[in-house]
């Protein structure tokens, strides 16, 4: 039997139409249910704190030691190059508020946090809990996805702000102790460039990214099948597609900050 | 009153329900027996939606289910209904008395506050006692039956669909359920089917029962009506000597 080509497009296309399908519809009922019904604040305090508790170690090393690499890979670059340290500061802070805070946040999260729900949540659609909150009188949107969407919008942009911190820190400590560079410079390199507006195009990232990974994360959960294989299978998808999608999605969400003068 | 019109479902090409026409009146305890993998969980789901079935009609009180549109709706409409899943489907992020509490608050209108009472005095119907505070994964598999027997009954619904209410219990245990079920249906007037493959649970409870084979009720009658019956497939399913 030949396949045709356009048989395997077609097929392609329309398994992801589907796909496109099913998510807009998740993401429609959580809306729907988000106005329909009581918020539960218990669960949304619980799912924050449990995400931020999960995540904040990991995060808080990550900001550290990419704010500590960069000012050394600078510094030493900038020193055989032009024979001293400069801009450390500024490199660094550009570098950690803009792109790398935000997104190393997202991945740290994706990883643990992202990972966690769809575990939770597969596992409880492989042992018919999710049925059962139907059957009990709610559903999956209102007792699990609109707690965990809130949860990933208010941890992910304090995370990131800790990774910010940390990592220019980081870099202080590295520029202060292995560069000798005084502290004012560094500093100084920092403030003099940098205002708020480089800063919100780092920090209103996060909301982006907090979006897909809740997203992701509560749909691979929701889709799993096949019983304690599948929920490895789905957490394994899960991280990869939200780390991916918040890679792809940064560049453009960058690329539009930056035409709409956000930069 | 729950009525099915040729309910037909197939899972990746594999009928599992092939026309299914049953009526259950109100106050009636029905029950349905079949081998294992012939559907009788499938057959339940559908009457709440939990799967969708790919064609003919349920109509509950009167109203076409599968024609109920959109979530909010259908939750209303699955208020009517208790469902005790096969495996218990508790939620193992909660306590006991957390799981047996948890429909109260969206299902009826009692205060908070007496949450707890109700749940215990669910709980201990059941035979459950002391239990409250354990963890889902502390509990043995016939205690984990009695907890979701006990929240599937606690906002005391018009309907309950039973998916083996009393598989992994020992005699007197089945026998407390089987009262349990009967009690409900005479104090609360409340409608049950039960799925089950224990013959006297089925003969012993049921007003009617209902023999699924190939996706077809092959069988229905009342407890004597099958008792007499010379039809093979009621033999396959009542005779007691299993092992010689
Ligand atoms: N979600 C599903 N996807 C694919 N096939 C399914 C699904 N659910 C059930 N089936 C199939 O439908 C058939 C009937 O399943 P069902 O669970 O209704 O059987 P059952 O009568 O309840 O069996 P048991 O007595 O063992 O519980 C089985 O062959 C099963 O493989
Ligand atoms: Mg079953």
């Amino acid at each position: 039997m030949k396949t045709n080509p356009f048989e395997k497009i077609g097929e392609t296309f329309i398994y992801a139409s589907n796909r496109a399908g099913q998510l807009a519809f998740m993401i429609k009922s959580t809306v729907i249910w988000f106005f329909k019904a009581p918020v539960e604040y218990g669960e949304i305090v619980k799912q924050s704190v449990r995400l931020g508790v999960n995540s904040v170690g990991v995060v808080m090393l990550t900001g550290l030691f990419t704010g500590m690499v960069l000012a050394l890979q600078t510094g030493y670059t900038s020193i055989s190059l032009f024979n001293e340290p400069l801009y450390i500061g500024t490199v660094v802070g550009f570098s950690i508020v803009k792109e790398l805070g935000p997104v190393l946040t997202a991945m740290v999260v994706a990883g643990r946090a992202g990972a966690a729900v769809t575990a939770e949540i597969g596992t409880m659609k492989v042992t018919e809990q999710i049925d059962a909150l139907y059957t009990l009188g709610t559903n999956p949107s209102r007792y699990l996805l609109i707690p965990r969407y809130f949860a990933f919008f208010i941890t992910l942009p304090i995370l990131t702000i800790i990774a910010d911190f940390l990592g220019v820190l980081g870099g202080f400590a590295v520029a202060m102790i292995k560069l000798r560079i005084p502290s004012t410079v560094y500093w100084d390199n920092i403030f003099i460039y940098m205002d708020i507006s480089n800063f919100m195009h780092g920090f209103l990232k996060t909301f982006f990214f907090a979006f897909i990974i809740a997203t992701v994360s509560c749909y691979k959960g929701l889709k799993t099948e096949g019983g304690a294989e599948g929920v490895g299978k789905a957490t394994t998808e899960s991280v990869v597609g939200s780390m991916l999608l918040v890679l792809v999605f940064d560049y453009f969400i960058s690329a539009f900050f930056i035409v709409i003068g956000l930069i | 009153m729950i009525k099915t019109e040729s309910l037909r479902k197939s899972f990746s090409g594999k009928t599992v329900l092939d026309g299914i026409d049953v009526e259950i009146s109100d106050g009636e305890i029905f029950g349905v027996m079949g081998l294992s993998g012939s559907g009788k969980s499938t057959f339940i789901k559908c009457l709440v939606r939990l799967v969708n079935p790919d064609g003919g009609r349920i109509i509950v009180d009167g109203r076409d289910i599968l024609k109920v549109e959109g979530g909010v709706e259908m939750a209303r409409f699955r208020r009517k209904f208790g469902y005790l899943f096969q495996e218990g489907a508790l939620f193992d992020s909660l306590n006991v008395l957390e799981n047996v509490c948890f429909g109260l608050r969206y299902l009826t209108d009692i205060s908070p506050g007496e949450y707890a009472r109700v749940a215990r005095e669910k709980l201990e119907l059941v035979g459950l006692k002391g239990v409250e505070n354990m963890r889902i994964s502390e509990l043995s598999g016939g205690m984990k039956k009695r907890v979701a027997l006990a929240r599937a009954i606690a906002a005391e619904p018009k309907y309950m669909l039973y998916d083996e209410p009393t598989t992994g219990l020992d005699p007197s245990l089945t026998k407390k359920i089987c009262r349990l079920i009967k009690e409900m249906q005479d104090r609360l007037g409340i409608t049950s089917i039960i799925v089950t493959h224990k013959v006297e649970v089925a003969f012993s409870l049921s007003d009617r029962i209902a023999i699924l084979m190939n996706g077809k009720f092959k069988v229905l009658g009342t407890p004597e009506e099958i008792r007499n019956s010379t039809s093979p497939i009621v033999k396959e399913f009542t005779d007691r000597s299993e092992c010689f």
